[in-house]
């Protein structure tokens, strides 16, 4: 493999960390913070890809659809959680599970019945379709949009966390909700508020995945179950470690799509290793994280109390 | 002796599906056949996974993982002209336990919502697999061409499969029963209340509770075995993530911790399903919410229902005793 390749492929590893960040992030300050389960956040990514895309192919504008993202995020999650999760906050994981399970079939079913379903286009906008020149390469501007936006994405979550009065009362409602609720801060409005932010996260990913995936039922589920894998080997309830292990495993399964079939063929037999390729480069961030699991139960990045 | 509506209503619905058979030839209605043999394939599943979730505190969402293991094993091997049943069985068995062990060791090592994420990574990653087997279909599935054959009896038969699996289902009730009043039941019970406590006392919880994720998935392999032979095909949705969702569900709308309620989750749920089909081809836009709903309004599933029932009516019986 040439060396352009190879950088080629740990930028789109990064692009896809970005994305799984994105996800990664609201998923584990839903759970970290608030100690729920969201199955459901998938749902959320799919629902802000078909809304973006919707706007997007009506107006035009992928600023337009950007701007839309936001409120109609924010009050999809708003409604999700008021319905059906706010009464389940106090139950155990296993009925959260569920319940959010029972969310996506239904989001799924309500995408194919409104859009249709078959795939949903979503073009690249005309002005992020060239390229942009990194390091004497050429690289396609949209996706490098996506790591800037993720990247100020995660620098605006560290410094909402850690350095506004808003972050810290979130930071402290996670270890004692009763103090704080005590102390006169709205702690059910904060945890309203904060799944709100989860749902926009999730909005965003969908909107800046539409134009290179495909926008259709059931796209959340994919996604949902690699940002489980990078909450898992960054460590539950981190947000530090969700950004980390979502560069890891973004880098990780893309180069290892393209280095392992080669690395293979010079190994053993071409048939053999035509077969054996694909099937061991699908499967390699779950074997990551069992390594993982198997040396730090807690994680990589396991978030520190105190 | 009074009647006591927790066994009643269950043995009834043994009584119901062990006729089922005789209903469907005299009916004329091979579908019922199928449509029972589904529910039976997939209690047998649900009371498996009943046995680690409910009694042992592990939420598996990975439990179609096995179900898919033992239907591939078929899939393969009569794929290559192997039809007997015996190495069917003995390579389910096998296959399961050797993936349980390595899996469960390894989710085993963190509890709570680490294990459901882990247990349903470890089945995505062989849902991957099974959609990367191009020999074997890949994401199209493969047919079963001829079922397990064990002697001169064939899986092969709707009906010979029926009373096979139902079977197998009470005796996994029966067993699973025996085991979990056993010695071996109090210990993963116990750990399931206060892990730490037992292990102060002495037990090496972790190998009890490997042993019996263990067990739960050989028994999944096998009902997995009995599902490739009921529609003569394997895919990869056999070991989709829903699948396994699907498995909870049937486990918690039927009452967690009890063999009885997974039996009436699966009927319920495949039956509610089924009945939703015909209704409208969008029927998930009703179930979804379904399962919301029950989860919102019942703790205990079906079997807790039974329960509640159960003292309501002695309440009423004592009541009308009183005034006579």
């Amino acid at each position: 493999m040439s060396l352009t390749l190879f950088i080629m492929q740990c930028l789109n590893g990064l692009q896809l960390g970005v994305l799984l960040f994105l996800m990664a992030a609201g998923l584990t300050l839903v759970f970290g913070i608030m100690n729920f389960v969201n199955l459901a956040h998938g749902s959320l990514y799919m629902m802000g890809a078909f809304i973006a895309a919707t706007v997007y192919n009506h107006t035009g504008s992928f600023a337009l659809a950007a701007l839309a993202i936001v409120p109609a995020m924010l009050v999809l999650g708003l409604i999700v959680e008021f319905v059906a999760l706010k009464t389940l906050y106090d139950r155990d994981h296993l009925d959260q599970v569920l319940a959010t399970f029972g969310l996506i079939l239904f989001f799924n079913e309500l995408a194919r019945m409104i859009w249709g379903p078959s795939p949903y286009y979503m073009e690249v906008p005309e002005w992020l379709s060239g390229t942009v020149s990194l390091f004497g390469l050429d690289y396609p501007a949209y996706r490098f949009l996506i790591i800037v936006v993720g990247l100020a994405v995660a620098l605006g979550c560290y410094l909402l966390i850690h350095r506004t009065r808003i972050g810290m009362l979130i930071r402290a409602g996670s270890t004692h909700r009763q103090m704080v609720g005590a102390l006169g801060v709205n702690i059910v409005l904060l945890n309203s508020l904060l799944f709100g932010l989860g749902a926009i996260l999730a909005g965003i990913a969908g909107l800046m995945a539409g134009p290179i995936l495909s926008v259709q039922p059931g796209m959340g589920e994919p996604i949902l179950i690699l940002t489980m894998v990078v909450i898992v080997i960054g460590g539950i309830g981190s947000v530090r470690g969700a950004f980390l292990a979502a560069l890891i495993v973004g880098v990780v399964d893309t180069v290892g799509r393209t280095a392992l079939p080669t690395l293979l063929r010079s190994l053993m037999e071409r048939s053999t290793a035509d077969t054996a390729g694909p099937a061991l480069a699908s499967m390699l961030i779950y074997l990551v994280m069992a390594a993982v699991l198997a040396v730090r139960p807690q994680g990589l990045f396991p978030v520190k109390h105190g | 002796m009074k009647l006591n509506l927790r066994t009643a209503v269950p043995i009834l619905l043994l009584v119901l599906l062990a006729l089922v058979p005789l209903y469907a030839t005299f009916a004329q209605q091979p579908f019922f056949l199928t449509l029972f043999g589904r529910i039976v394939v997939f209690a047998i599943a649900a009371v498996s996974l009943d046995l680690i979730l409910g009694y042992g505190g592990m939420v598996s969402f990975g439990h179609a993982l096995y179900l898919g293991l033992g239907a591939y094993i078929v899939g393969i091997m009569s794929f290559h002209g192997i039809d007997n049943g015996f190495v069917h069985l003995g390579a389910t068995l096998l296959l399961c336990a050797v993936v349980g062990g390595i899996t469960g060791l390894l989710s085993l090592r963190t509890t709570g919502i680490a294990f459901i994420m882990i247990t349903l990574a470890f089945a995505q990653m062989f849902y991957f697999l099974a959609v990367s087997l191009k020999q074997y279909g890949g994401d199209d599935g493969l047919p079963v061409s001829a079922g397990s054959r064990f002697g001169s009896v064939t899986l092969d038969d709707p009906a010979v499969l029926y009373y096979v699996a139902f079977a197998v289902l009470c005796l996994c009730v029966w067993a699973g029963r025996r085991l979990v009043e056993a010695r071996f039941g109090m210990v993963i019970r116990g750990s399931r209340q206060n892990d730490r406590r037992m292990r102060a006392l002495g037990y090496p919880t972790l190998r009890y509770k490997l042993a019996a994720y263990v067990i739960s998935a050989m028994v999944c392999g096998v009902a997995g075995m009995l599902y490739a032979n009921l529609t003569h095909f394997v895919s990869p949705a056999y070991l989709a993530w829903t699948a396994s969702g699907e498995l909870i569900v049937m486990v918690v709308l039927g009452g967690l911790g009890s063999f009885f309620g997974p039996l009436l989750g699966s009927t319920a749920m495949l039956l509610i399903e089924e009945w939703l089909k015909g209704m409208t081809e969008h029927w998930m836009i009703i179930f979804g919410p379904l399962v919301v709903v029950s989860v919102l309004v019942s703790r205990r599933g079906l079997y807790g229902l039974l329960g509640d029932l159960q003292v309501r009516l002695s309440r009423r019986t004592r009541a009308v005793e009183g005034k006579a």
